[in-house]
This record gives structure tokens, C-alpha cells and sequence, in this order.
């Protein structure tokens, strides 16, 4: 906890397509902000320094690590949370992950689904070293990574074959 | 892991950018992509009085070619750089560096003057920069200031930079009939070089005729080694020269003389690879 006396910052923004007013403390980062102030809690905080990527959030359109930017740095900017992710990347990668169970406790989930995401974006039929490299951030530590491997990469191929509801 | 206090400035134009650093001195921080200075408070490594963000000040972040020579503003994300075609035609050393530097997350929000100023000694870019030739131009309320990157890295996280300036650009010479050629030893990918090379060499006639290189994670800043870029024009067994001429870092992960086998290794396979390419 913060002391009472802590300098606030004001932040207006968008956060998962709704306008959002509200203030936040100067050094608090984006992840703490949107899991406390906002109730988002679907972005998590695992190392608190960069490393993880379990904060994994997407802010103008790019997925970046909630702990490594400020909440006063979203003024003006449009959030996106796993709660919100949408687009048929999202929905085929969370039927995989389901399918090949490529999580255990879950808590690297969301983190890897926008990471993996934006791969498949970019890259709509990626090598599984190619998947590998672009999760390389983002760590688990339940799965040892071959289901997580294997669920982006029937993600893939789901989404090349058209076979992905809502999409 | 809440960093200590600070006061926050976000500029929109470089001229008020650099009246709020001049004002703030040695206790102000510019603020780029944080990538290295939100961890670094995180742990309270730093402890900046005035953090001055960098990311809404107009005009930052452009990537053009002039006059022959290829401009990318310090506040070019590593993404965008890596992405640029005018980078991979004018200098397809640093996509093949960005490819090494950090996870794509990382990459989204980094910027190239937040890691060029940071000079963190296993940083890709500065060396980058030492074998492209590359100039770091600075700006102060006072004016311009344009540094070669030879003599801008300066030490462990130390570099030209004065504390009333920031990075405008880098300007990068045209490099036709250069090959470039980079790589690095990591335990993981996307974690920092234990030792990295990045070399620029013109061939002609089968030949390596001029040779620029700088090593990342060997020692404590990149420079230029004229011994050893003469002696792989000569045709010599240049990595030999290393021993001699290298003050490799130690740490308990990589001690020295693991660092030192480490650039005469990466030296070797890029001499075999720019013959070869020749």
C-alpha cells in the first residue's frame, strides 16, 4: 500500500473500448492500476520487472508489459485487456489452449494469448521455432511449453482452414 | 517493487523537453520506452527526482533516408526499426541485430536512443552503431551537438551525453558493397549477450578490402579495434589479436577469459562467413 499522502496523477483514457476518468498514484504502473482501481484483474503481476510477461496488456494497438509502463502514461491512450481481447486470433487461441491444455494454474494465460496473438497477426502460418522465439518473453511454469507450442501452432491452422467459430 | 518517488514532466515539443531537463540537472531522467529505467526503479537501482517522458513529444520517432545518409529518431521503437524496409536496404545490420534484442513485447515499446543512451555493455545496438559508422546527434537548449559513436560509448553505462541533453537521431552513411554480419552468444534467446559481434565489410573480388566491427558483452563499451580490422583486410588470423588487445568483462555467469573464447569464436565464424560471402 501506497501512503495516503501519495502525489495522484489524473489519467483519461480508454480501457477496453470505454472511456475511462479516474486518477491513479505518479508511480504506479498501468497493471496495478487497471487490476486495482478498474477491477481488471485479468492481467496479472508476476515479476514486477519485465521479465514475465504475465502483465502483458495492449496499449495503442501493441502488446507491451503492463509493469513497465506508468498508468499517467495511458492518458490519452486506448487500453486493451484479455478481458476485452477480441478478433478471431483470440477466439481460435483460447479454444487451443482449452483443447491442448496449454495451462495448468493459468496464470501466464493471458499473457501468452495477446503475445501469441499478435504472431498470428503478423505471421498466419509461423514455424513452431518461430512460435518459440516469439513467446520467448512470456514465461509459464507449469506446462514446459510443448502444449502452449502446440495449441498456437492448432491456433494456425484452425484459423487457415477457416474452422474457428466467430471468427 | 514500487519505485521510489518522482515528479513526472510529459513535454510535447523537444524545445520544452530540454528547458525541463536543463532545469532539472543531474536529478532528471529522460524517459523513453523504460524498458531498462522502469526496472532499474523497480528495483531501486535508480532513483531519478524528475522522470521526463520523452513519448509525446512530436516529431521523435522518424525514419527517412537524406542527403544519402539513413535518419532514425532516437524514439524509433526496436519494432518499427525492425520493420522499416529503408532500414533493411540501407542498413540490414540492425534488423539482423533487433531480431536478438530482448522478446517482441519489449520490442513494442524500445526505443533505439533509450537503448543507446543507457549504453548498457551487452547491448546490440551500440555496437551497431561503432561498426556502422553511425552519428549520434544530440540536442541541447543550446543547440546541436553531433558525436561519432566511436566516441560516444565511453564506459559502463557511460557515454558523450551531457545530463542537459537528449538524443535526436542517429545518421547512418549509405554502406553499398557492405556486408554486414552479426551475432551473439545468450543462455536464452532474447536475453542480454554474454558476448556479440556486429562487423561491416566491403568485399571486392572475392576480398574483405575494409572491415569496421564492435563486440557487445565482451567489454565495457564497444570501440573500434584498427589492429583487428587491419589484420582481417591482410588476411590474417584476426581473432589471435584478441588476447592481446581485449579488457573482457568478468562476471560470476561469464568470466572473462569465458568472454574472451566467446569474441574469438564470433570472430572466426564471421571472417569464415565474409570470405565466404565475398
Amino acid at each position: 500500500m501506497l501512503p495516503p499522502d501519495e502525489p495522484l496523477a489524473e489519467i483519461a483514457c480508454t480501457v477496453n473500448g470505454r472511456r475511462v476518468a479516474g486518477r491513479a498514484p505518479l508511480r504506479q504502473t498501468l497493471v496495478e492500476w487497471l487490476r486495482t482501481e478498474l477491477g481488471l484483474t485479468g492481467s496479472h503481476v508476476g515479476c514486477a520487472h519485465g521479465v514475465c510477461g504475465a502483465c502483458h496488456i495492449r496499449l495503442d494497438g501493441a502488446v507491451v508489459r503492463g509493469c513497465l509502463v506508468l498508468a499517467v502514461q495511458a492518458d490519452g491512450s486506448a487500453v486493451e485487456t484479455i478481458e476485452a481481447a477480441t478478433g478471431p486470433e483470440v477466439a481460435a487461441l483460447r479454444e487451443a489452449f482449452v483443447a491442448h491444455a496449454g495451462l495448468q494454474c493459468g496464470f501466464c494465460t493471458p499473457g501468452m494469448i495477446l503475445q501469441a496473438a499478435e504472431l498470428l497477426q503478423r505471421e498466419p502460418s509461423p514455424s513452431r521455432e518461430a512460435i518459440r522465439d516469439h513467446l520467448s518473453g512470456n514465461y509459464c511454469r507449469c506446462t514446459g511449453y510443448h502444449q502452449i507450442v502446440d495449441a498456437v501452432a492448432s491456433a494456425a491452422a484452425a484459423l487457415q482452414s477457416g474452422g474457428v467459430e466467430g471468427a | 517493487m514500487t519505485p521510489a518517488r518522482f515528479a513526472y514532466a510529459r513535454p510535447t515539443t523537444l524545445e520544452e523537453a530540454l528547458g525541463i531537463l536543463a532545469r532539472g540537472g543531474e536529478e532528471a531522467a529522460p524517459l523513453a520506452g523504460g524498458q531498462s529505467l522502469m526496472p532499474m526503479m523497480a528495483m531501486r537501482v535508480a532513483r531519478p527526482a524528475l522522470l521526463v517522458d520523452l513519448n509525446r513529444v512530436a516529431g521523435l520517432d522518424a525514419i527517412a533516408l537524406e542527403g544519402g545518409v539513413l535518419r532514425i529518431g532516437a524514439m524509433a521503437r526496436h519494432a518499427a526499426v525492425l520493420a522499416h524496409p529503408l532500414v533493411a536496404a540501407e542498413a540490414p545490420l540492425l534488423p539482423r541485430a533487433l531480431e536478438e534484442v530482448a522478446h517482441p513485447a519489449i520490442r513494442n515499446r524500445g526505443t533505439l536512443g533509450g537503448s543507446l543512451a543507457l549504453a548498457d555493455p551487452a547491448a546490440e545496438l551500440p555496437a551497431c552503431m561503432v561498426a556502422l559508422d553511425a552519428t549520434i546527434v544530440l540536442a541541447s537548449a543550446g543547440g546541436e551537438r553531433r558525436v561519432p559513436a566511436a566516441d560516444f560509448f565511453q564506459g559502463l553505462y557511460a557515454t558523450a551525453r551531457r545530463s542537459d541533453e537528449l538524443l535526436l537521431r542517429v545518421e547512418i552513411p549509405r554502406a553499398a558493397g557492405w556486408t554486414p554480419w552479426f551475432a551473439e552468444v545468450a543462455r536464452r534467446r532474447g536475453d542480454y549477450a554474454l558476448a556479440g559481434l556486429a562487423v561491416m565489410a566491403r568485399c571486392t573480388a572475392g576480398r574483405i578490402v575494409e572491415a569496421r566491427l564492435g563486440f557487445c558483452g565482451v567489454e565495457a563499451a564497444p570501440r573500434r579495434l584498427p589492429a583487428v580490422e587491419a589484420a582481417l583486410v591482410a588476411g590474417e588470423d584476426a581473432a589471435s589479436r584478441l588476447p592481446a588487445l581485449l579488457e573482457p568483462l568478468g562476471s560470476a555467469e561469464a568470466p572473462a577469459g569465458y568472454r574472451l573464447h566467446l569474441a574469438q569464436v564470433l570472430l572466426r565464424r564471421a571472417t569464415e562467413a565474409l570470405h565466404a560471402a565475398a
